[in-house]
């Protein structure tokens, strides 16, 4: 997963940056002839998908929706059945016509393209996962993982080595002479993974592909995504209606509702501040625990010190902050133990002047900004400092108190 | 209320018809004559005893032992009614009948699955092909091929297009959609969707159509004998001319054994994986590795 600094840059302020997906103003009304044009007109108005329904009969399925994706971005579309969201995931390929807005697949409008070309670009820049796997039951996972480059015209060699090399990705080599029918439901939606990576595209398109798998399942699932992700670093566009996925898989979540987009941002962004009541409530049932990270709950050491401070400020300073003992750090602020209060006061008693690195214990634990709550929730607290958190290179950035998790572990408006 | 003469129309059209396209029905004549003689030839030269190992064989290699010993038993009976020729003949038209169709019916009924205009003007079609009553169409095809095999061959062959058409729509139709909505998504072409995705799913529904296409003929040929067919066909009508019961009863009996091979075969072949020993020798080692979860990361 990328880190939070650079998940929390907003497209807006990105426009020089690269953008693999760009969508604007993207409408979709179901149906044809007069009704269609009517609520479409209506649509351009402003005017609401269930009052549409009632006026013409006519369904709107996607209603003005525009974002954009970055390059290697895991960008999630969320919302509840009916939302549109499989909808618009099939308005980004043209499995479905758009009524109305615009898509550009790295740079390039897909209005204008006639059958040949947007069957290239199929084939060549997006591949995508399906719900119900979508094998061909006919043929071998092997021969279905190669499906995309069979279509491309790709020779039997190259063909052969890349589908292999897909089927290793996901686990499933050993069995690529099955036919689907033979496997479970996750391994088959590994061979619907491997039959997009095998084809090598820059775009990745998900409909929902865990929503039939069995919860420990998913979760595997889950977490081969996250992994292959940190490896080939695709540009995903990924569609759910399980909160909890979104928030666990996604660099950002669009939160899509009647066919409308309610807002886009980070996890945390999301759940720190919901646009609207709807989103309120929705986030209210998210794990937070493994959703935020350290980074979000992070804080400024209150008290630091080091080897030549003298003995009587530090305890000075712990007093100040109501403390009882403070982290040493070294020049480059690595951190090089805790120092107690009690030896202060003796050190100051017999005029000690420095810290000495005999006085410092290891009574402390760290972590890395990127981990889950869940994975701290048993260290903060455990030590009379906070849990400190530190970079690659050893470096205090901040510390965890036990107060902050707590705090941002209840949610906003319920109690 | 005045007579619409509906009858004549259709009458004076055939006769214009008959006028107009001499040529055409020449040649669909020699053509399907040449074709019948062949085959007829093909399987009335060889004697019995070596058609019946080799009709056992092929119902052991799609099916199993069952038919086997069905197939064996059945045309030795036929052998000893003194039928045999008769059932060769008969067979040789329902094949040819039954290949025409598939011919004709299996793109009709691609064509249908795809445009839904198509389906809506070839169902009615379809269902004047099923109803009307067999004899009827034995006029028109004596009118234009005279008396013979081709026209029992021509009269067999339309009468048994329909379930080939129905059933090749309602197996494309039947084609999980998502899956070809995949196809779709990874770029393919829509003539390789239908050869690669929407043809070979409905294999099933397209060989169950033929199986139907193969066993209306044969219903169809013993009527045909009414224009001199040839065959099990003209035992049976003899007999019913001359009230003879034995002979009757030794024609239908040929007829309903050749039809329970052909309908237990073609049904066999329908099926996939295939039951019988071909599918028992290429399958062996691919069926023993039993599945293991994969690791996962």
């Amino acid at each position: 997963m990328s880190t939070p600094t650079t998940a929390r840059a907003r497209p807006e302020s990105a426009e020089t940056e690269r953008v693999m997906i760009r969508c604007e103003g993207l409408t979709k009304v179901f149906g044809s002839g007069p009704a269609a044009t009517e609520a479409l007109e209506l649509s351009r108005q402003g005017v609401g998908r269930s009052e549409i329904q009632k006026r013409t009969g006519v369904t709107l399925a996607v209603h003005d929706v525009s974002f954009d994706v970055r390059p290697g971005e895991l960008f999630v579309v969320m919302g509840l059945s009916g939302s549109g969201k499989s909808t618009l995931v099939r308005l980004l390929n043209r499995l479905i016509e758009p009524s109305d807005g615009t898509i550009e697949i790295d740079g390039r409008g897909l209005g204008g393209l006639d059958d040949a070309e947007l069957r290239e670009l199929r084939n060549r820049r997006m591949s995508m996962v399906f719900q119900h796997f979508a094998l061909l039951p006919h043929r071998t996972v092997r021969q279905n993982a190669e499906y995309g480059l069979q279509i491309r015209g790709v020779g039997e060699a190259e063909r052969r080595e890349k589908g292999e090399w897909a089927l290793e990705q996901v686990g499933l080599a050993e069995r690529a002479d099955a036919l689907p029918g033979q496997l479970s439901g996750g391994m088959q939606q590994r061979v619907g993974l491997a039959r997009a990576l095998a084809s090598d595209t820059d775009v990745l398109l998900m409909d929902e592909p865990y929503s039939a798998l069995d919860p420990l399942i998913r979760r595997d699932m889950q977490a081969l995504l996250l992994r292959l992700q940190r490896e080939l670093n695709k540009t995903v566009v990924f569609i759910t209606h399980d909160l909890n996925e979104a928030m666990l898989l996604g660099d950002r979540i669009l939160l899509l509702k009647d066919g409308r987009l309610v807002q886009v941002g980070t996890g945390p962004e999301i759940l720190a501040s919901p646009a609207d009541d709807y989103v309120a409530d929705f986030v209210a049932d998210v794990d937070r625990t493994r959703v935020l990270t350290a980074q979000d709950v992070i804080h400024p050491p209150r008290v630091t010190a080091r080897l030549d401070d003298r003995p009587a400020d530090v305890l000075h300073r712990l007093g100040q902050a109501e403390a009882t003992a403070a982290y040493v750090l070294d020049d480059d602020d690595r951190v090089l133990g805790v120092v107690h209060d009690d030896w202060l006061a003796l050190a100051e008693a017999t005029r000690t002047q420095e810290v000495s690195r005999d006085s410092l214990t290891d009574d402390y634990l760290t972590t890395a900004a990127d981990r889950p709550l869940i994975d701290i929730l048993q260290q903060v607290g455990r030590h009379p400092v906070p849990l400190a958190v530190v970079d690659d290179g050893g470096k205090l950035v901040g510390v965890v108190p036990r107060a902050a998790v707590l705090a941002a572990l209840v949610t906003p408006g319920r109690s | 209320m005045p007579r619409i003469e509906l009858g004549s129309y259709v009458e004076e059209f055939i006769t214009w018809l008959l006028r107009a396209i001499p040529g055409v029905l020449d040649a669909i004549s020699a053509v399907v004559t040449a074709i019948t003689d062949a085959l007829t030839l093909v399987l009335t030269g060889p004697p019995f005893w070596i058609w019946i190992p080799v009709l056992a064989v092929a119902a052991l290699l799609v099916r199993g032992v069952g038919l086997a010993v069905y197939t064996l038993l059945a045309f030795l009976l036929i052998c000893s009614l003194d039928l045999w020729a008769e059932t060769m003949e008969t067979l040789a038209v329902v094949l040819v009948a039954a290949v025409i169709a598939t011919a004709v019916g299996v793109p009709l009924g691609i064509w249908a699955a795809r445009k839904r205009a198509a389906s809506t003007v070839l169902r009615p079609i379809l269902d004047f092909m099923q109803t009307t009553p067999v004899f009827v169409y034995l006029i028109p095809a004596v009118f234009f091929f005279g008396i013979g095999a081709v026209p029992g061959v021509v009269a067999t062959t339309i009468f048994a297009i329909p379930p080939a058409v129905r059933l090749t729509e309602l197996g494309i139709r039947g084609v999980d959609p998502e899956v070809v909505e995949a196809a779709h998504a990874f770029g393919a072409h829509p003539r390789q969707i239908l050869r690669e995705v929407q043809l070979p799913m409905a294999l099933p529904s397209i060989m169950a159509g033929i199986n139907q296409v193969i066993m209306l003929a044969l219903s169809m040929v013993v009527v045909a004998g009414l224009a001199g067919a040839g065959g099990l066909g003209t035992t049976v009508v003899s007999a019913v001319t001359q009230l003879d019961i034995a002979a009757g009863f030794e024609g239908g009996l040929a007829v309903v054994l050749l039809a329970i091979f052909l309908d237990r075969f073609t049904a066999a072949l329908a099926q996939r994986p295939l039951k019988g020993y071909w599918s028992k020798l290429r399958n062996r080692e691919p069926a023993a590795a039993a599945p293991t979860p994969a690791p996962v990361a």
